[in-house]
């Protein structure tokens, strides 16, 4: 085993085990604290593939902003383990279920598609120079419009969090 | 001045579309004026384009633009200006703007006039359309035009339920001839693949399109029956007095002298076909007859002042097309023209009679009228002695011209329609004694009220009276130093008159000449005798019954086509209708609602559910997708 | 390093914030599952762009991200209304459609 596949297998259980930590930890801070690290092992694939620009912005992004955000909403309601509702167990099983169904049956049709090794040769697309001037070349249009989605969600957030007149918190 | 042919319908379509809009705000006497004005300047017109045919005598056609284009089929919306249509012109404007004058009096009363202008302008419009159209379509569009004016002016009062009826019927059995019309222009379309009148004849003449005989008598019946409907002939006749109902100008108007001559002038435009179809043309000969005498018989027995004009009517339309059907299309055109003079002065005098009746149509209670109406019983004889045939007159000379021409067709036609003259004669002066002659019958009030009508109403009377006597001089015989001046200008417009080389024509000329003076002096004297009374009660027994009674063809046409058809009708409502689509149409509103109630229940409003359903779709159509139809 | 084994973990990742989705009722941790299967797409996007040397597939990384961005924002200022109407964040309360 090269050092490669080592870390591709023990990124992957860390990957896996963590995902399972976040649906089925009872106190929604655990499950936001396994998340984070979900997203870490994901970004570490991201710099076993050469995407090292967006593995940096994965942790940025997703558990540097997102996730505190998140775990902000969670501290400001107070939520913990005694307060979280639960579903019956009949509804849990049915979820497991049909969620495993749809693993298996994607599984079982790629599972005898063509075999496609990705080498292991360092390539530079991932690099943040090559990605920029791709994003500001080929994908300028979807890029400034982007900002426009950002400002209207922005906007929307505000208005949406905004307390109604007359009404105290 | 030809050029300029697509100003006469306009003027009235003008007149029609200010009327139209604006007859609930405009004054009366605008709506009066701005209708006949129109008509007017179509006169003004029509009378220019006239002359210029007369002297150049050419056809010309004029293009207005492409009405249906599609695919070889190209139908323009053109207009064909020749001798034919510009006769019909003048005769349509010209009549139509004299009784427009006598309507601005006659509805002077009535709250709903500027509609009523509005109405007799879009006729006048149609009525137009219908005789410049250069191809049937065009025609066909007139065609429909005038027969929705017609049931609109029959319902003019709508409010009385028999008149609406009376509008109603009208409008039916102009469709079931509409229908015969329309298979005629399908058929010539379908074999011919025109229906420019210039086109199609050219190819009739040189026969490029091998037809059997039988297509053109197949051809030319479907265009008789739609003549049929329009100019009220056997068996769709019926329909025309009961038009009555509508207001006189009306009647004068559409119902005796432009209207229902449109199958007249549509089988002398197509004069080409029928001389091909010889079964067609006697059909038409052996129709008009019997319809001239049928009426004729009818007319003897009416009381209703309107009635007895209105069975002439259709006794005379016969009679045209009894000239149609012999070959002499020139003599019916010619009747049509000279009817048209005669029929609408007699109209109009039975409306002036109407009017100082204050709407009184019985002819019981009239009488004596000839002393408080002196001008319209004067135009009244005028017009009755011109429908009689008096030597002279325009009906004398136009009829008389029929007659020798079915003498030369056929012995036994001729003496049955010698037979309804002399019979037209007699209802006509029974009209006339019973309604001017002997002593008031009706009512001291009535009588107190008697007036001769103003002269919107008189000046029209006086101008046709003096037509329906000299009309006839266009004409008239050789042997009283006539010359065929209609024939020659016909000609040009491809119409053939009836040329007969007969060296006894003189004679029966004299007989004719002597037996109408005898005959009508005879009449003159029996029904002066008779009626012109002092009292009449107008009830009748026996075969006169019958004939006052109108044969009881509508109650046969009841009997026989209109219960049969309401009870079909009523069967199907029920067994059809009812259960059969209404239980389809209602059984499947039934069961979507029967299924949505229960399907509303998946509905339930919680969110995971609603993940758990969208999971579950995802994997089938994943499944389906990959396993389901791959090989 | 065949590029199945990374189609199966993000098809696995997938499948977990789908059945997370499913199982919990607090509407916070639903949020959360449907970040975890936008992570698994992104992995899988940048697997491929990885296998086909194009950097193409990045950029719709880039892009997932900033819309993952934006719908957090709006999201949770839903949370944060309605928790403040109800004091839940159980979405079972969400059922007010229904009548």
């Amino acid at each position: 085993m090269s050092v490669y596949e080592i870390l591709f297998w023990f990124l992957t259980v860390m990957a896996l085990s963590c995902a399972l930590g976040v649906i089925l930890s009872r106190n929604p801070v655990n499950s936001v604290l396994f998340l984070i690290a979900t997203f870490f092992a994901i970004s570490g694939h991201y710099i076993l593939m050469n995407a090292q620009f967006l593995a940096i912005v994965n942790i940025i992004v997703y558990a540097g902003a997102i996730m505190v955000l998140f775990l902000f909403v969670i501290m400001l309601m107070n939520l913990n383990a005694d307060t979280e509702p639960q579903k019956n167990r009949l509804i849990q099983l049915a979820g497991v279920i049909s969620g495993g169904a749809l693993f298996l049956v994607v599984l079982a049709a790629l599972r005898t598609s063509t075999v496609n090794v990705l080498e292991q040769t360092s390539t530079d697309i991932g690099l943040i120079k090559n990605l920029g001037k791709t994003l500001f070349t080929q994908f300028v249009l979807p890029f400034e419009i982007s900002s426009v989605l950002f400002l209207s969600a922005m906007i929307g957030a505000v208005v949406i969090g905004k307390k109604e007149e007359g009404q105290t918190a | 001045m030809t050029n300029l042919v697509y100003l006469v319908p306009l003027f009235p379509l003008i007149g029609f579309l200010i009327n139209g809009i604006g007859w609930r705000k405009m004054p009366k006497s605008a709506g009066g004026v701005i209708g006949s004005l129109a008509i007017l300047a179509s006169f003004v017109v029509s009378l220019g384009i006239f002359f210029e045919v007369k002297a150049s005598g050419t056809t010309t056609v004029v293009n207005l633009f492409e009405f249906i284009s599609s695919g070889k089929l190209v139908i323009p919306f053109a207009f064909q200006v020749d001798a034919l249509s510009s006769l019909f012109l003048l005769i349509i404007t010209g009549i139509g703007f004299l009784i427009h004058v006598y309507s601005t009096s006659y509805m002077h009363h009535d709250e709903g006039m500027v509609k009523y202008f509005a109405y007799l302008n879009l006729f006048v419009f149609s009525m137009l359309l219908l005789v410049l159209g250069a191809n049937y379509l065009i025609m066909f569009i007139g065609w429909e035009g005038v027969g929705l004016c017609s049931y609109l002016l029959i319902g003019f009062w709508f409010k009385n339920r028999d008149y609406t009826n009376a509008a109603k019927k009208a409008f039916v059995m102009n469709r079931i001839g509409d229908l015969g019309f329309l298979v005629g222009m399908l058929l010539i379309l379908f074999n011919y693949g025109t229906l420019s009148y210039q086109e199609f004849f050219g190819q009739l003449s040189t026969g490029q399109v091998a037809a059997t005989s039988s297509m053109y008598n197949w051809i030319a019946i479907c265009l008789f029956i739609g003549a049929m409907g329009k100019s009220a002939q056997i068996p769709l006749y019926t329909w025309l007095p009961d038009a009555m109902a509508g207001p006189t100008p009306v009647s004068a108007l559409i119902h005796a002298a432009t209207m229902v001559t449109a199958g007249i002038y549509m089988i002398a435009r197509s004069a080409a076909l029928y001389d091909l179809a010889p079964v067609a043309q006697n059909l038409v000969a052996v129709i008009g007859l019997a319809t001239a005498l049928l009426a004729a018989t009818i007319a003897l027995y009416q009381n209703d002042i309107k009635k007895v004009l209105a069975y002439s009517t259709v006794s005379q339309l016969g009679f045209m097309f009894l000239a149609l059907g012999v070959g002499a299309y020139t003599t019916g055109i010619f009747h049509v023209m000279t009817h048209a003079f005669f029929k609408a002065l007699l109209f109009l005098g039975a409306g002036s009679v109407i009017h100082a009746m204050s709407g009184e149509q019985d002819i019981k209670y009239m009488g004596g009228l000839r002393k408080k109406l002196p001008i319209t019983y004067i135009t009244f004889l005028i017009g009755v002695l011109a429908i009689s045939g008096f030597p002279f007159t325009s009906g004398f000379v136009s009829k008389d011209e029929i007659l020798l021409a079915v003498y030369h067709h056929n012995k036994a036609y001729f003496w049955v329609a010698a037979v309804t003259a002399v019979i037209t004669a007699i209802y006509m002066f029974r009209l006339l004694m019973l309604t001017f002659m002997g002593s008031f019958r009706g009512t001291e009030e009535q009588k107190h009220h008697l007036h001769e009508s103003p002269w919107q109403m008189t000046m029209p009377l006086i101008i046709l009276a003096i037509l329906s006597l000299v009309g006839g001089f266009v004409q008239l015989p050789h042997l009283f130093g006539g010359h065929d001046f209609l024939n020659e200008f016909l000609a040009k417009a491809n119409v053939p008159a009836l040329v007969v080389e007969d060296p006894g024509m003189e004679m029966r000329e004299y007989t004719l000449f002597g037996g109408t003076c005898l005959g009508l002096i005879i009449i003159f004297i029996a029904t002066r005798k008779l009626f012109a009374v002092d009292s009449f009660k107008g009830e009748y027994g026996g075969f006169k019954k019958v004939l006052a009674n109108k044969w009881y063809i509508d109650e046969l046409y009841d009997a026989i086509i209109v219960r049969p058809l309401n009870a079909l009708s009523s069967a199907f409502d029920r067994f059809v209708e009812r259960m059969g689509i209404d239980g389809i149409v209602n059984g499947v509103g039934k069961l979507v609602r029967w299924g949505s109630d229960r399907v509303r229940l998946l509905q339930t409003g919680q969110v995971g559910f609603y993940i758990f359903v969208m999971v579950i779709g995802m994997t089938l159509l994943f499944a389906i997708s990959f396993f389901g139809f791959s090989n | 390093m065949p590029v199945q084994y990374y189609l199966f973990l993000s098809l696995a990742l997938f499948s977990i914030g789908v059945m997370g989705a499913m199982m919990r009722r607090n509407a916070i941790i639903v949020f959360m599952c449907i970040e975890l299967m936008l992570n698994a797409v992104n992995l899988l996007l940048v697997a491929f762009s990885k296998m086909y040397n194009d950097s193409s597939a990045q950029i719709m990384v880039f892009f997932n991200m900033v819309v993952a961005a934006a719908e957090v924002a709006v999201g949770l200022a839903v949370i944060v209304m309605m928790y403040r109407k109800v004091h839940s964040v159980d979405i079972n309360i969400l059922n007010r459609l229904k009548h």
